[in-house]
Formats: structure tokens, sequence, C-alpha cells
């Protein structure tokens, strides 16, 4: 689901909730990763709903609903999977779903161009209900390659509708809808299973025809013993079905038959597989026409230049100083726009209050306090992030994510944590809860926590902001385009430290607390696909842009009322700001930093969004009323209260190394289910940082810095 | 008679078909989901940064597997 507001805080774990009514059509449209299924989903649905051109970014259920000829219709996107052996959690999900979901329909999304490799999970599907449909998807794809597919005879040989569509352009998905309860062909549809199997299930199958579920499908089941699953049908059918005396006998025969030829538990599952894929191979020689070598040939050559062993790395560094140097470009102006404009929307305010004749101390903490912050959070952290995010989603959908999984999992290996940690890390740029979430991709769940313990390490948007901002003001003395090239520079270089970092942790990590072994790893590598421009760049403006900032804004309006609270109350001759930030200042300063600035830290910890505005904000209620609407009013009212360009480094690797936001704390103790590990999450960077800032603060005294 | 070798035997732009696969447990039947099964035909299409992973056409399909399995797959080319 990426970044969305279902998908952060405390709505995650459970999925989302089911609201079915009475003569509402369930269709369940389930998958391999990347076909298009979540396109399909967002077509019917009309739901923005995240999708990406990398493997496995469905993590939870999602449900949507939409009309057609006066009927309704509730979809529900499975999570993609290869197939319903359930070696993951996704697996287990679709399958269950699947099997005791009661979809009136479930409907298996196909890559027109991979048809083979999918129609294992089609026959798989077809083993447990007849109540399905064939989308075979990304037609224009394979027509583009030459591969050419006979819709009817497929439909005959599966005997469900099969339904071309083309879900990108919206071709075809009606019919899908359509095709709800109508039949494929005559002939019912059986896997042809090698001996000792077949005569095994034969023997089985008679004793299970009372079921709800098919016999053959339950036979196969049985022989497999899979416990857990076992469990779920068992109480689906309300009875135990290997207790039931003529199902325990034969199973009992068919059991030893099967021994008889010597077959273990890899044994059978190997003829269960060489079934579906002889199954598959035979329906798909007869319903496609394929040339030799249909893979992408201009996918190929791109790869060639992404993976390479020199080109692979300079290709993304080079991509993150271009994204990062559009983003801070693209926002310089429009920041200082909407800085005016809000100021000047602020006097607006202030006035009518004046006018209304409010009490000083409600128009003070209103306009000094809530719609300071606010419009300082607006200003600034707002273009970035709507730069950065259509930028960063254009990468995604064009499939350039699974690559950098590609090129880093070396060394994740050697850290001993999984490739696939290197999507989160990407999932993190964005927002660190998104990135917590977003490992539930990671099947071993050693390699899960440390994935989720370092996601930190990399900066989200709502930091971003705040480090351009320092170091254009502390570091870069140049302005106009070679300015801001070293600005995306320096901040490359942070978000280098920050990954070397993520590395390093991952390595201690699973040196000490989530000691083990690297876990097996495969990844699909789907084609470069075109990215629909205007499709991503509305979706990441209200999905992810507008989502983040409102949900930075809910918590600035709150901060800025503390901080005018904290500014205007007196507490024995000081105030409450003043009290506290002295309070901490000692502390602060051994890590070269001073009790403001801290103090903004913890106050930020709701959204780390604010704490550029709150030590600003604090600074100025401390001394004369500055208007500070610009990066070089900031500078002086900054250096006016002790910053040196060391402050700044200083706070620049806090913000990257510090404790979580609460809606990541949450998320954490959500995904992990345990107090213990979102401990960990609070103290791993937070101990870095604090380490790394008493190692410069103290260097740069030794040299009277 | 084609020579035996592995599938991390092979490099980038050649070809193969897997003879066996010695692997077993879960990664076995992950990898046999994905079309990975004795007769089927794979190539090496890029062998990373550091020739760990490998990405390998099965299928229609781009998969990128690590040294550690690759090594378990008898192949023929």
């Amino acid at each position: 689901m990426g970044l969305t507001n279902r998908s952060t805080g405390s709505r995650t774990a459970a999925g989302e909730k089911l609201v079915r009514e009475e003569g509402d059509i369930l269709i369940a449209l389930a998958g391999n990763p990347n076909v298009g299924k979540s396109t399909v989903f967002n077509c019917l649905t009309g739901l923005k709903q995240h999708t990406g051109n990398w493997t496995g970014k469905t993590v939870t259920n999602a449900f949507g609903e939409c009309r057609r000829d006066s009927k309704k219709y509730v979809i529900a996107d499975l999570p993609g999977t290869y197939s319903l052996a359930a070696h993951s959690e996704e697996e287990a999900v679709a399958r269950d779903f699947i099997c005791f979901g009661g979809a009136d329909s479930v409907v298996i999304v196909c890559d027109a161009t991979c048809l083979e490799r999918n129609l294992n999970l089609v026959l798989q599907t077809l083993e447990i209900t007849r109540a399905a449909a064939v989308c075979v998807n990304l037609i224009d794809e394979a027509e583009r390659r030459g591969v050419k597919v006979d819709l009817s005879t497929l439909s005959k040989r599966l005997g469900v509708p099969v339904i071309a569509t083309d879900a990108r352009r919206g071709k075809g998905v009606g019919a899908v809808l359509d095709s709800v309860g109508k039949d494929g062909g005559d002939k019912p549809f059986k896997v042809e299973y090698p001996d000792p199997l077949a005569s095994a299930l034969d023997k089985l199958e008679p004793s299970l025809k009372e079921c709800k579920l098919p016999s053959r499908w339950l036979a196969l089941k049985l022989l497999e013993g899979n416990e857990e699953l076992l469990a779920k049908i068992n109480e689906h059918e309300g009875v135990k079905l290997a207790a039931l005396p003529n199902v325990a006998s034969a199973l009992e025969a068919s059991r030893s038959s099967l021994k008889e030829h010597g077959l273990d538990d890899d044994g059978l599952a190997d003829l269960i597989v060489g079934g579906l894929i002889k199954t598959a191979s035979d329906i798909y020689a007869e319903c496609v026409d394929a040339p030799n070598d249909c893979y992408d040939a201009r996918s190929r050559k791109i790869d060639r230049f992404i993976t390479g062993r020199v080109t692979g790395t300079l290709i993304m560094l080079a991509a993150l100083l271009v994204i990062l140097w559009l983003t801070i470009t693209g926002a310089n102006y429009p920041s200082e726009l909407l800085s005016r404009g809000l100021m000047w929307l602020g006097e607006v305010f202030n006035g009518w209050l004046v006018a209304l004749g409010t009490p000083e101390l409600i128009r003070s903490a209103l306009i000094d306090g809530v719609w300071r912050v606010l419009a300082w959070v607006t200003a600034v952290m707002l273009p970035p992030m709507a730069i950065f995010f259509p930028l960063f989603t254009l990468l995604e959908d064009a499939g350039f994510l699974p690559r950098i999984a590609f090129n880093l999992d070396g060394v994740f290996k050697r850290c001993n944590a999984c490739g696939k940690q290197a999507l989160t890390m990407c999932m993190g740029f964005g927002c660190n809860a998104a990135g917590v979430v977003g490992c539930r991709i990671i099947d071993s769940p050693r390699e899960k926590f440390i994935a989720i313990l370092t996601n930190n390490f990399v900066p989200c948007n709502g930091r971003f902001p705040m480090m351009i901002a320092l170091i254009s003001m502390f570091f870069v003395v140049f302005s106009g385009v070679l300015g801001s090239l070293i600005s995306a520079a320096v901040l490359t270089a942070v978000i280098v430290f920050g990954i070397i970092m993520t590395f390093a942790m991952s390595k201690f990590l699973s040196a000490t607390v989530l000691k083990g072994t690297p876990s097996k790893f495969t990844l699909e590598l789907p084609p470069y696909r075109k990215p629909q421009f205007l499709r991503v760049i509305v979706r990441s403006i209200f999905d992810r842009t507008l989502f983040v900032f409102s949900r930075a804004a809910a918590v600035a309006a709150p901060a800025g009322l503390i901080i005018w609270l904290m500014a205007n109350v007196t507490v024995m001759d000081t105030t409450l700001l003043a009290f506290c930030s002295e309070a901490l200042d000692p502390f602060a300063r051994l890590f070269g930093m001073d009790g403001v600035i801290l103090m903004a830290f913890i106050l930020g910890m709701p959204a780390n969004e604010i704490v550029l505005p709150l030590i600003a904000m604090a600074y100025m209620s401390n001394a004369t009323l500055t208007e500070v609407t610009d990066l070089a009013a900031m500078q002086t009212l900054f250096t006016a209260n002790g910053w040196t360009a060391i402050t700044a480094l200083c706070v620049i690797v806090f913000s990257l190394m510090h404790w979580p936001c609460t809606t990541t704390l949450l998320t954490v103790k959500k995904e992990t289910g345990s107090l213990k590990w979102t401990a960990v999450a609070f103290l791993l960077p937070t101990v870095c940082g604090l380490v790394c800032c008493f190692v410069i603060a103290n260097i740069a005294r030794l040299f009277g810095l | 008679m084609g020579t035996v070798l592995t599938m991390s035997d092979l490099t980038q732009g050649q070809s193969a078909t897997v003879t066996q696969v010695n692997i077993g447990g879960a990664i076995r039947r992950r990898l046999q989901d994905i079309g990975l099964v004795v007769g089927t035909k794979v190539e090496c299409v890029a062998r990373g940064m550091f020739a760990d992973p490998a990405a390998y056409l099965i299928r229609g399909a781009l998969i990128a597997l690590r040294k550690d399995e690759a090594s378990l797959i008898s192949v023929k080319s």
C-alpha cells in the first residue's frame, strides 16, 4: 500500500475491515506480484491506492467498492503471491481468503507476457473454487512483444471466463465484473498429477465428497499434512476431517501407498509442483503463441547500466543527487512565496481578531503560537515534499527500486541482513512509518526486525527540509545554481552516511541481539515500464504529500500552542521555556547543541517537521521580536543565539540519528508486537546520534572551533 | 554432450538447462513456484555489482538469486 493514510500509524496491523452488506457481490483479486493487480483494483474501485512496480508492494488487504448496472461489488485486493503454498505471511493471507473468505468470485490477474508461470497460481486457485475468472492483463505489452493469447481456448481449457485487459488504460476491466457467475466451459477442470500421487488421491477423494470445499483439493491437503492449514479447514468444515472413520482409513491407505514409493515431504511436494507445471505447460502450449525470446529487449539494455559493476553505484548516487537537487531548487521559490503569503494572511487574521476585540492572551496564542508554527511548517515543509514524492514515485513506477535492492544485496548479505531491506530503506525516505510497514515483505523475522530497527537511519521527508535549510544557512556560501548543487551534494553525503550507518547497525544487530544466518533471497526484477506521469503526479500529491503534510499540520498547531504557553507562562520569574531549556542546556552542550535545540527535538517527537520552527520560535520569544521571513534572517537569529557551523553540523547529524517520531514508534510496536523492541528502536538511533555529536563537538573544541 | 555446471557458474548472456535442483525445504518450493524445475531453460542476464546475486531469466521473468542457492542448481549448457 505504500505511504497512505491507512498504511501507517495505529491502523496497520489488521488491515482493512471488510464491510459487506446483504446483496453485495464480493470479488477477490489474486495474482502473482507485479502483474498489475493493484492497477486493476484501482481501475475498478477508483481508489487512489498506491501501486509500485516491484514485487510484494501490497502488504495488507485492501477493500474497495464499485457499482455497475445497479449492482454493488466489494473488491478485495489480495497480496501478490506466486503460489498458495504459503511460504510467507502474504501468501498465507491470500490463500486463507481464497479458501475461507466466501468470495462470490476469485479473479486471478495474470501478466500476458508471462502466462506460463502465472498459470501455476491459476491452477491452484481453480482447484479450490470454480467460481473464478482469469484476467489476462498487460495485453498491450504482450502485443508489443508479439505474444498472442487465444482467449477462448484458454477459457474452454480452464472452465472459467477469461478476459483480456489493459488496466493502465482501463480497457476490459468492466468485463471482469460482468464475468461473475458465468461459466467458462463444460469440461470440469482437473490438474494432471503424476502417479503415485494420482492414485493416492483417487483413493482418498471419495470419502470427502460431502464436504463444502472441493474433495480433490481436500485430499491433496490431507496428504500434504500442513497442520496449520488443516486446523483452519477443520474449523471451516465444522468437523475434524482426519478423525472421521472413512476418511481416516482412506488417508492411512493413501499415505502408505506413497511411502511404498519412497516419497517423503519433499518428494511429495515435487510431484505436486510437477503436476502443476506440466498442466500449466500443456495449457500454455495450446493457447499461447510467443516468439522464442520475448523478454523485453529495452529492459535488458537499461539493466546493463543500472546493475553493472561500476555503473550501478554511480547511477544510484547520481539518481539520489539529482532528486535532491531538483527538490532543493524546485522548492526554493514556492517556499518563499508561501512564507510571505502566509505571513500576510497571519496579519489579516490578526487584524480580524483585534477588530473583534479578542482578549490579548487568546489573540497572541492563536497568532503568535498556532499560526506562526503552522505557517512555518507549510512554507518550509510542503514544497520539498510536493517535489520529492512525485519524483520518487516516478522512479518506483518505472521499476528502478528492485534494481537498487539487487545492487545492494551483496552488502546487506555481508551484514547478515536481507537485500529487500534496500527497498524498505527507500520507503523510509518518504516516511519512516511506511518503511516499517513495508518490512513485511521480508520473510525472515530476524531480518525483518533488523530492517525495522534500522529504518530510522534514513531521513524521512519530515527531516529533509530542516537539513536542507541548515545546510543552506551554514555550509553554502554561493547562491544560485552552484549553491543549490553544493547543498544537494552535502545532503547526499549526509544521506550516504545514514545508509552506511544502516549497514553498520544491521551488522551490529545481527552480531548481538538478532543473531542468525542470512535467509534465502529471491527477488523478481520486473521489466521497466514507462511511468504514467500524470497519474503519478496526481496520486503523489493527494495520496502522499497532502497526507504527510496534514499529519504534520495536525501536530504543528498544538505544538505551536504549547511553545507559546511555555514562552508566556512564568514560574518563579522565568518562563517555562527558559526554565526547560536552561535545565537541558548543560547536557546538550556536551553534544554541540544547546538546551533550546534539545527541547525542540523532544517536543518534535510527534512530527519531525516542527523541530526547526520550534527552535526559531523559542529563540524569538527569548529575545526581542524579529520577523523571520527567510533563511538569511533565520541565520542571523541563530548566530545571535550562539550557533556556529559546528552547531549546525551537530544538529544535522542528530536530526539524522535520533529517536523515531511517535507515529513510527507506534508502528514499530504494532509490527513487532513488543515493547522491548520498540525501546530498542528508540534507543539505537539516539545513542548513535549522541555518540557522533559528542565526537564532533569535542574534536571541534580541541581544534578551538 | 554439454558441460555440467551450476547456475552460479553462468556468465552474463550464457544460457543453460536445469538438470538437478539440490536444495530442500521451503526455498525449493519457492523456486519451483517461479518455474525453476528440471528441464527449465535459464539465462544469466546480469551478474550484479559483487557478482552476487545474479539475475536469471526463468520462464519469461527476471529473477535475482544469490550464489548460495544458484550454486546448488546443476545445469547443462
